[in-house]
Formats: C-alpha cells, sequence, structure tokens
C-alpha cells in the first residue's frame, strides 16, 4: 500500500511504517519559534516543567519578526530575555530586520525536504513549500519539545489538490490559494494534510504562497512535491517521492486557465469573490507584504504595475519585505526605487502590520487590502477596520486607483 | 449552576483574545481579562468560573495562540461544546486541560443564557429536568484530561501518551 508524503516523512521520523490516523511521538528535525511567544516558553520550560536547557539546542531556531523592532518596553524587554537564553543555551537567533520566520527558515535551508519542522505559529505549513512537513503548535507543546526533544502528532488523512493549466496574465499563486480557500473552505481540510500536484513549473515564491494558507483552509500541513523546478536547490532524500499508490481522502481538480483573480471579503478568509464583483471598493491602506506575499517576486509584480505612476491620494501604500534578503534583491535592481517613487511606505522586514500590533494598525475607519492571508476582525487593529486579502497584482493596483482595481485593465 | 455562552461557526482565536492583547504586548495585565474583550465583552466583564462555552463549527481557527485557551482557562471555563474544533486549538485546550467535547445534540439544545449543571466525572449536562449523556472523550485526550493536561502528563509518566 503506498503513502502519501505526510506518511512518509512521519514513517521516516518515527522509524516505522505508519497510516494516517495513527499516532506518533517523533522527534522533529527543526522546532522554531518567534518573540511573539519564545518569552512565553521560556517560562513554560522554566517554571511549568522545571527544566533549565533544552535537549538538542542544535535543531532550534528563534526569529524576531512579530515585533521587529520592539515598540515597546515590554517587547524590547522581552526580546532582550530570548537573546540571553539563545546566547546561553547556543541557539540559533535571527534577530530584528532578518526578517519573517518562514520566509527565513528556507533561505538558510534548515527547512528541507523531509524534515518535520514545527513551529510557535500556525503559518509553519510553509515549509511544505520545499517538502517538508510543517506545522503550528502553542507554546506548551514547543516548550515540551524543548525539553524533551519529542512531539507527538496524529498521521493525518491526505486532501490531494491537482492543478492543470497555467496562470493568465494578472493571475498568480494567491489568487489560487484564495480560490483553495473559497472552493473547500475555511475548515474544509481540518486536521489534514493539503498536496498540491501538478506545480513542478511553479518557482519557489508561489509555492511559500500557496503552503502558508494551507492552514487557513483548517490544514496541519500543506506540502508541494519538491520536485520540478526547485529540485536542485533543495535535493530531496530518495525515499520521498509522490506514491502513485498512495490513498487520498479526498481529491480535488483545479484549472488554472480558469482561474481569475480572487479577493477574500471581510471577515472570513474562505468568503472570496470574483475580483470583478469587489472593484470599486475604496480603500484607505494597501499592504504588501507577509510571509504569504512579501518576497522579491511579489515586490516585483507591484513595480511592473507601478513603474512612473503614483498612488492614488489618500491611500498609504505599506511595503514590508519578508526578509532583508528580499529587501535587498529588490534594491539592487531598482524595484524598489520604483515602489518608493510611487509613493510607498518601507518598514522593517517582518510580519509588520499584519496582526495589527505595530507598523501601521489599523483605525476604525480604515480599509485595507492587503496581500495578507487572513482578515478576521480586530486581526490588524480596531475590529471595525475591513481587510481584504488579494495578490500583490491587485494590491498595486488598488494602491494607484484608491479603490479596488483589476490589474489586467490598467 | 453554571451559564451558557453561545457563539456561532468559526470563532477565530483574533475574536477570543486579539493579538494586541498578547501577554507579549500587555506583560502586566492579566491574559483572562481579554477573553472574547472585543467579540463579546459581556463575556470579557462577567463570566464566572464554570461557565460552558457552547459553538457551532470549527471553534478556535486561526492562530496558534495558546493564550486565547489561557484566556479561557484563567476564566475557569468549564467545558466547551461545539460541531467542531480547529486543529491548534483542540490540541491546545487539551494541553492545558480545558475539557471540550464535540457534541452536537448538546450544541443544538442549549440556548445562550441556559443555566446548566456541568457533571463531567458521572459524565452528565443537566438543563432543568433535561439530562444530556456527554459524548465519549477519545482514550489519547482523556489520558491527557484526566491528568489535568500535558505537563502534568509528562511530569507524572515521564513519557508522551501512547509512547512506550
Amino acid at each position: 500500500m503506498g503513502q502519501t508524503l505526510s506518511e512518509q516523512i512521519l514513517s521516516y521520523a518515527a522509524g516505522r511504517t505508519v497510516r494516517s490516523g495513527e499516532f506518533v511521538v517523533i522527534e522533529p528535525d527543526v522546532v522554531m519559534s518567534h518573540d511573539s511567544l519564545t518569552p512565553g516558553i521560556i517560562k513554560i520550560l522554566r517554571q511549568e516543567l522545571g527544566v533549565e536547557k533544552v535537549k538538542y539546542p542544535q535543531r532550534l531556531v528563534f526569529s524576531m519578526d512579530h515585533v521587529a523592532p520592539a515598540s515597546t518596553v515590554g517587547t524590547a524587554d522581552a526580546q532582550n530575555l530570548v537573546r540571553r537564553f539563545a546566547q546561553e543555551q547556543n541557539i540559533r537567533l535571527f534577530d530584528v530586520g532578518r526578517g519573517i520566520c518562514h520566509q527565513v527558515l528556507v533561505e538558510e535551508k534548515i527547512a528541507m525536504p523531509g524534515k518535520v519542522v514545527i513551529g510557535s505559529d500556525s503559518h509553519s505549513t510553509s515549509y511544505g513549500a520545499v517538502g517538508a512537513f510543517g506545522t503550528g503548535m502553542g507554546s506548551t507543546d514547543v516548550a515540551l519539545a524543548w525539553a524533551t526533544g519529542r512531539t507527538w502528532l496524529r498521521v493525518p488523512e491526505t486532501f490531494r489538490i491537482i492543478v492543470e493549466g497555467h496562470f493568465r496574465l494578472g493571475v498568480d499563486a494567491k489568487d489560487l490559494a484564495l480560490k483553495l480557500c473559497r472552493e473547500i473552505t475555511i475548515d474544509g481540510a481540518n486536521y489534514m494534510a493539503v498536496e498540491y500536484h501538478g506545480l513542478d513549473w511553479m518557482p519557489l515564491a508561489g509555492r511559500q504562497t500557496l503552503a502558508s494558507m494551507a492552514v487557513e483552509m483548517g490544514a496541519k500541513a500543506g506540502i508541494v512535491p519538491p520536485t520540478g523546478v526547485i529540485a536542485n536547490e533543495f535535493p530531496a532524500p530518495a525515499w520521498l517521492c509522490v506514491d502513485p499508490e498512495a490513498v487520498y481522502a479526498k481529491t480535488m481538480k483545479i484549472n488554472l486557465y480558469e482561474l481569475e483573480p480572487q479577493v477574500s471579503i471581510p471577515h472570513e478568509v474562505d468568503n472570496v469573490a470574483d475580483l470583478s464583483d469587489v472593484a470599486g471598493t475604496k480603500v484607505s491602506v494597501v499592504f504588501l507584504g507577509t510571509c504569504t506575499n512579501g518576497r522579491y517576486e511579489d515586490m516585483r509584480i507591484a513595480a511592473d504595475i507601478l513603474r512612473g505612476r503614483r498612488i492614488a491620494s489618500g491611500v498609504r501604500l505599506i511595503v514590508t519585505p519578508a526578509s532583508s534578503r528580499e529587501l535587498n534583491r529588490a534594491a539592487q535592481d531598482g524595484t524598489l526605487s520604483i515602489l518608493l517613487e510611487a509613493g510607498a511606505t518601507l518598514t522593517t522586514p517582518g510580519c509588520g502590520m499584519c496582526m495589527g500590533r505595530h507598523q501601521g494598525t489599523l483605525g476604525e475607519d480604515d480599509i485595507c487590502l492587503s496581500t495578507a492571508n487572513r482578515n478576521f476582525k480586530g486581526r490588524m487593529g480596531s475590529p471595525k477596520a475591513q481587510i481584504y486579502l488579494a495578490s500583490p497584482a491587485v494590491a498595486a493596483a488598488t494602491a494607484l486607483k484608491g479603490y479596488i482595481a483589476d490589474p489586467r485593465e490598467l | 449552576m453554571a451559564r451558557v455562552w453561545k457563539f456561532g461557526a468559526d470563532i477565530d482565536t483574533d475574536q477570543i483574545v486579539p493579538g494586541r492583547y498578547a501577554p507579549y504586548m500587555r506583560p502586566d495585565a492579566d491574559v483572562g481579562e481579554a477573553a472574547f474583550i472585543e467579540a463579546r465583552p459581556e463575556f470579557a466583564k462577567t463570566a464566572q468560573p464554570g461557565d460552558v462555552i457552547v459553538a457551532l463549527e470549527n471553534f478556535g481557527c486561526g492562530s496558534s495562540r495558546e493564550y486565547a485557551v489561557e484566556a479561557l482557562r484563567r476564566r475557569k471555563v468549564g467545558a466547551i461544546f461545539a460541531l467542531s474544533f480547529a486543529r491548534i486549538f483542540y490540541r491546545n485546550a487539551l494541553n492545558l486541560g480545558i475539557p471540550l467535547f464535540e457534541a452536537p445534540e448538546i450544541v443544538e439544545a442549549l440556548q445562550d443564557g441556559d443555566e446548566v449543571t456541568l457533571d463531567i466525572p458521572n459524565g452528565r449536562l443537566i438543563r432543568g429536568q433535561q439530562v444530556f449523556q456527554l459524548p465519549e472523550i477519545p482514550p489519547f485526550a482523556r489520558d491527557i484530561l484526566s491528568a489535568g493536561g500535558i505537563i502534568a502528563y509528562v511530569r507524572a509518566y515521564g513519557r508522551f501518551p501512547g509512547e512506550a
């Protein structure tokens, strides 16, 4: 009997053949946590578990991305606590300015095909972009993984998406991710892994967009088979490959030739419409960034639309690169200058305003078109603010017009 | 008697505790006071220990933030009944020792503001003359809950549930 990618990865980690539905206790290869929760995890480790030293410091990674740089005395003190802890226990730390954990772990090749990566962050499904089993957990689970080197998992069933065709002009991976949320719904893949087949041609950035949003359908993991154009850069172990005999709990086909630009409407991610249904909605803020869409490619798409133009008056365009590397790539070829000349505001690489904590928190009258992954009420600030989610191309067109606009009509 | 607080579908963790109210952002505040502070301010102000949360599908979707569960633990929520739970929330609630049940019959029957008696040891929930049987908790979850949470379990047994 064949195995899904999740079954293969968790079998390898467990040292025995496992099937969906089984419980396994495994040693994750990587345990990631960020500044928002690491201070609390240290507290759980010391005060509740009574443990001082983490078991495998070389498997831990810390990032400073959620409030970066610190915005309050409290966050500054908490970050310093994490820095001291990392130094004392010899744990890798990517400090303020380096970028979002999910981007940095891929850039640094810490997330690799076949690895199990757990993170104190629901968007840890992102590591599936390179064929890892990435999943989010809460602080107590992460503290236990620090202390014991282990964690428990239920081997998930798999929802297979078979993608056919290619994007038409003005449509990209974000539109596919939103379309999948629309079809599968916010809990349609709850407890499951999602596998995205038929995407050997898709570059890394698009795979990251898709995998980051697997959790928005409730998924435990979202894995793009690490074959095709990323295979040289992210070589897979010989035991990891799509198995024609694998058994999938569900399968859905989607044809990209029929895909229109998609927009998620407040206040739920799966409340998605075709762009044409919401075009013309006025906005006050456009946000280009996050683990879903803050990469060089995303800034490039926006720059190609904004070149030589100015954003609409009364609109703030806030650009937050996903990492220092992506920022530098955009700086080196002039992408960044185009954005700045168009009127964009640039912030420190990191999560930016995604969680409403800093660098552009929304007020109650704000209407934001964001390239992020969540539009829950109050997510980015005031619960009265409205958040629409869309692709970088739609974001750029919207910034230009001051209302939700179709990039294909410019 | 415990009060029933009834919610709809897809209650996300931003509604349970907005990210702006995280302990990271407000280190001196009690996160329990932020439970449903924007989505249901009445809960934040008046919920009593032992009160029961009842919700439709996919309760706790969104972020992995354990402080959403921690806030409910600090409010001493007696149990959560839903048609279904989002994965990370379910795990976090078990880990922190909050009983939670997928219980369609109870969810359908209970209304917001109902007064109930929750009797977990005897597997019952009572409203007036009506007695509802609590659904069976899966063995893996039951082991964690009866220890009082995953940390208590691991400290007591020196291993994870199901581990040799």
